[in-house]
């Protein structure tokens, strides 16, 4: 019955998605308004009907009814009800529905907004949202129907079908399968659906790009309306792709973070573009300049999040050929094809309209400097893309397929975020319009000569890699020039209003979120380059099986393995449980309890490391869960990784400077007030 | 004891000592396994390291590997083996041999094109030097204009 009302629910909202796209297209181009808010109201109308179809399977999920085929893959008695419920974007048709279910929700926060400025771009915008809508809609009511059941045909096999089959009947399982393992951690519970926020978001100012391309106009308006749309999508996606690291580095027993695997580059290839895209309307915004680049870089966006969404849900990655065998991968690789050539004819059709106001008079001028960012942002994109189409690319033709690790995009992209380093650190100080070498290189001589003290020192100290020392340098010289342009600002406002510097910061940065929130964000991002150095340049790691009572040693640390208790919990986990004793510099720094849990009903084991945590260093301690686990011997895995702690306090600044960027400013008095009040004030005053 | 005894506890203690030592010395440490797994790829699994797989088969390999070192090849032998028996997707990056060029040499020819692009472009969009002291405005002339567009940005 629930099921019913889901899918019935689920089909409303697609008819009322592809409706909507219609009515406004027909409209704007017919001119007839009442047909356009028909559409509007069609575009709000689809988000009951979709939060419906979702409740549906949130209660499903709780209610155990292991007869639908969703549920029995991704729940089971074991789980507790929070974790049923987060069950719903645990699996493929879970997720597509959570997708188009926030598409929705933001769609209608659109469709809400004041208009009256903005009419002609009103259809559009909804045209571009709902034929998205649509097609995500169409995977669920065609291909991955969340509310399919398990069935038992006549000849005693298994079959998955909304409809009932021919002779078959109604099987119902007694328990579900349940999450996998992997995904109970909280980390990776919250971690899909920040992604998942990030990506829907960037869909609404490419709705307002393409609206803005196709009314022909050639201003910013577009820009400005979506400000806050796009910091908040980034925001989310840049903490989906944090917490997933983090997740990484918890639970998923490597000792590391980022493992340049495919799946990771399809959610960062979207951040990328992003980014730039984030950085470069800051110049048509100023200058009325890269307009061209503003479209290209959002319509490369809105195709990367398709594009990420369709590596990590086709199948396309364990092979090329495992990609045709749900409907979902050609679909997918349809859709994304059609909106991107459609994109750029768009844009082409518009080319001419969207030359610069103003030329660029300089090299070193602020806009060559955005440019150049675009530039090297463009390439980081390139290089991820080449290597993740590559060993699809050589598996198509020539049969052999090859696998692109972490050393040769750390070799590759090594030099292009130095680049990107050193651009922070000069673009601050550079100026608008004219400008020169030597001006520049006044402004910076004296943050360079302070930041050198940080290498000098490290070389001196005896640290001989060449990468740590020039990573170091930079990061150094982007948190000078950084502070400085805080102080710089702070004293200049404290000086005219008379204010302390305390005081006048924390103004200054409220007057100004955008620029302030951005430098908040560069902070944590010289925070993290510190901890990725650290960690990447510098880690150490060794094995060794130890009986009861031995002890490893790695660099400054002595580990002893103390003990080893063995239980089962209350969820039927079996849990192996090492006790270890720490040593740095011979003296104690406590135990770590480092553990595997082995989930029987899913012949899955989860390893849990022992961690000892301080800003300089985490001494990360792994049981390995391939050899024997006993008292008489287990085999730990043990790393050093210095700094790595910074990387997720850069992290935390870093969310705190877009939080910053992206809070309201208060509203001007308006107009209405200032008058009435002025007329009410006694004549004469 | 008679000399020949002696002689021959001797003997045999030296054997022990020096054997066990041998084998102690031709058994590798895990370090030095993973070290050279680290530069594989599980066969069979997507995308994990061989250092750090945790299947069945990743085990064996592994083992392969000591084996293979307890014997004396160098890394790059062992390498070449595995690659011989599972083909080029075991080795973390790609061979320079065929098509696989393309990938060493796309990023840097890349880069180089682009670069070369964008200075061409940004140089014919300068202005002459002499008209680079009047600066082009924003495009509103009219000052009133240009206030109500001022008060209308400030409403966003």
């Amino acid at each position: 019955m629930i099921e019913g009302i889901g899918y019935a629910a689920l089909v409303l909202s697609f008819v009322l998605a592809l409706y909507s796209a219609g009515a406004a297209a027909y409209g704007a181009r017919r001119g007839k308004p009442e047909l356009i808010e028909s559409a509007r109201r069609a575009m709000l109308l689809s988000w009951p009907m979709i939060s419906v179809a979702a409740l549906a399977i949130v209660l499903l999920l709780v209610g155990a009814r292991y007869d639908i085929a969703y549920v029995a893959k991704v729940t089971s008695n074991s789980m507790p009800t929070y974790l049923k419920i987060t069950a719903l974007w645990g699996g493929q048709a879970g997720s597509l529905i959570f997708w188009s279910w926030l598409l929705a929700t933001f769609a209608s926060a659109v469709a809400l907004r004041k208009w009256d400025r903005d009419r002609d771009l009103l259809p559009w915008v909804i045209v571009v949202s709902m034929i998205t809508l649509a097609f995500f809609l169409s995977l669920s009511v065609f291909v991955e129907n969340p509310f399919s059941r398990l069935w038992i045909t006549a000849d005693g096999g298994q079959a998955t079908a909304f409809f009932q089959p021919e002779g078959a009947r109604a099987a119902a399982p007694l328990d579900g399968q349940g999450l996998n393992p992997l995904l109970r951690h909280p980390g990776m519970i919250i971690h899909p659906p920040m992604l998942y926020l990030g990506f829907v978001a960037f869909v609404i100012p490419y709705a307002f790009a393409i609206a803005a391309l196709i009314t022909g106009r050639s201003d910013d308006r577009w820009i400005r309306v979506t400000r806050r749309w796009t910091l908040v999508a980034w925001l989310f996606l840049a903490l989906g792709l944090i917490l997933g690291g983090r997740w990484a580095y918890d639970v998923l027993g490597w000792g590391g973070y980022w493992g340049w695997d495919p799946v990771e580059i399809a959610a960062f290839m979207p951040w990328l573009a992003g980014t730039a895209f984030l950085h470069s309307v800051m110049v048509q915004e100023k200058k009325g300049m890269l307009k061209h680049w503003n479209m290209l870089l959002i319509i490369l966006t809105y195709s990367l999040v398709l594009f990420g969404t369709f590596l990590t849900r086709s199948g396309v990655l364990s092979s090329v050929h495992a990609f045709a065998q749900s409907a979902i991968g050609p679909m997918f690789f349809a859709f994304i094809g059609i909106s991107f050539v459609v994109s750029l004819w768009l844009l082409l059709r518009r080319w001419d309209d969207l030359r610069g106001v103003n030329q660029i008079n300089s090299m070193v001028s602020r806009e060559s400097l955005f440019l150049l960012n675009n530039f090297l942002f463009i390439m980081i994109l390139a290089v991820c893309f080449l290597g993740v189409i590559f060993p699809l690319a050589s598996e198509l033709f020539t049969g052999q397929t090859v696998t692109v690790g972490p050393e040769w995009y750390e070799r590759i992209l090594g030099p292009l975020f130095a680049g990107l380093l050193l651009l922070m650190g000069v673009a601050p100080l550079s100026a608008y319009g004219s400008s020169s070498w030597r001006r520049l290189g006044k402004q910076l001589w004296i943050p360079v000569a302070i930041s050198l003290a940080v290498p000098a020192v490290l070389l001196i100290t005896g640290m001989r890699s060449t990468a740590a020392l020039l990573g170091y340098w930079l990061a150094t010289l982007v948190a000078v020039v950084t502070l400085y342009e805080f102080w710089r600002g702070a004293s200049a406002r404290g000086r005219r209003h008379g204010e302390r510097l305390p005081v006048a910061l924390v103004r200054l940065a409220g007057r100004n979120r955008r620029r302030y929130g951005g430098y908040v964000i560069h902070l944590g991002v010289v925070l993290m380059a510190f901890g990725i150095i650290g960690i990447e340049i510098f880690q150490t790691e060794t094995q060794g099986t130890l009986a009861r009572g031995e002890q490893l040693t790695l660099g400054r640390y002595v580990m002893v393995f103390d003990g080893l208790t063995r239980f089962i919990t209350e969820d039927g986990r079996e849990v192996s449980r090492a006790e270890v004793s720490v040593y740095k510099d011979g003296r104690s720094v406590g135990k770590l309890f480092p553990r595997q849990d082995f989930y029987r009903a899913q012949n899955q084991p989860m390893t849990i490391p022992g961690v000892r945590s301080t800003l300089e260093e985490d001494f990360y301690v792994l049981l390995v869960g391939w050899e024997p686990i006993g008292q008489d011997g287990a085999t730990f895995k043990v790393f050093h990784n210095p700094l790595v702690n910074f990387v997720w306090w850069g992290g935390a600044v870093f969310i705190l400077g877009t939080l910053v960027a992206a809070w309201p400013e208060r509203e001007t008095e308006p107009a209405r007030r200032r008058v009435a009040h002025a007329q009410t004030l006694p004549a004469g005053d | 004891m008679p000399v020949g005894l002696w002689l021959v506890v001797v003997a045999m203690a030296a054997t022990m000592v020096t054997g066990s030592a041998l084998a102690q010395g031709e058994q590798p440490t895990d370090d030095e396994v993973n070290a050279v797994a680290n530069g594989l790829y599980c066969p069979v699994c997507e995308n994990i390291p061989l250092d750090v797989c945790p299947t069945q088969a990743c085990i064996q390999w592994r083992d392969t590997i000591r084996d293979k070192l307890a014997q004396g090849w160098s890394e790059e032998q062992i390498h070449q083996y595995f690659v011989g028996q599972y083909g080029d997707r075991v080795l973390a990056t790609p061979p320079a041999t065929g098509l696989n060029w393309l990938i060493y040499l796309l990023p840097p020819a890349a880069f180089i094109v682009g670069a070369v692009i964008l200075v061409g472009v940004v140089r014919s969009w300068r202005m002459p030097p002499q008209l680079a002291s009047k600066p082009v405005g924003e495009v509103a002339e009219d000052p009133y204009l240009e206030k109500v567009e001022e008060e209308l940005r400030r409403r966003d």
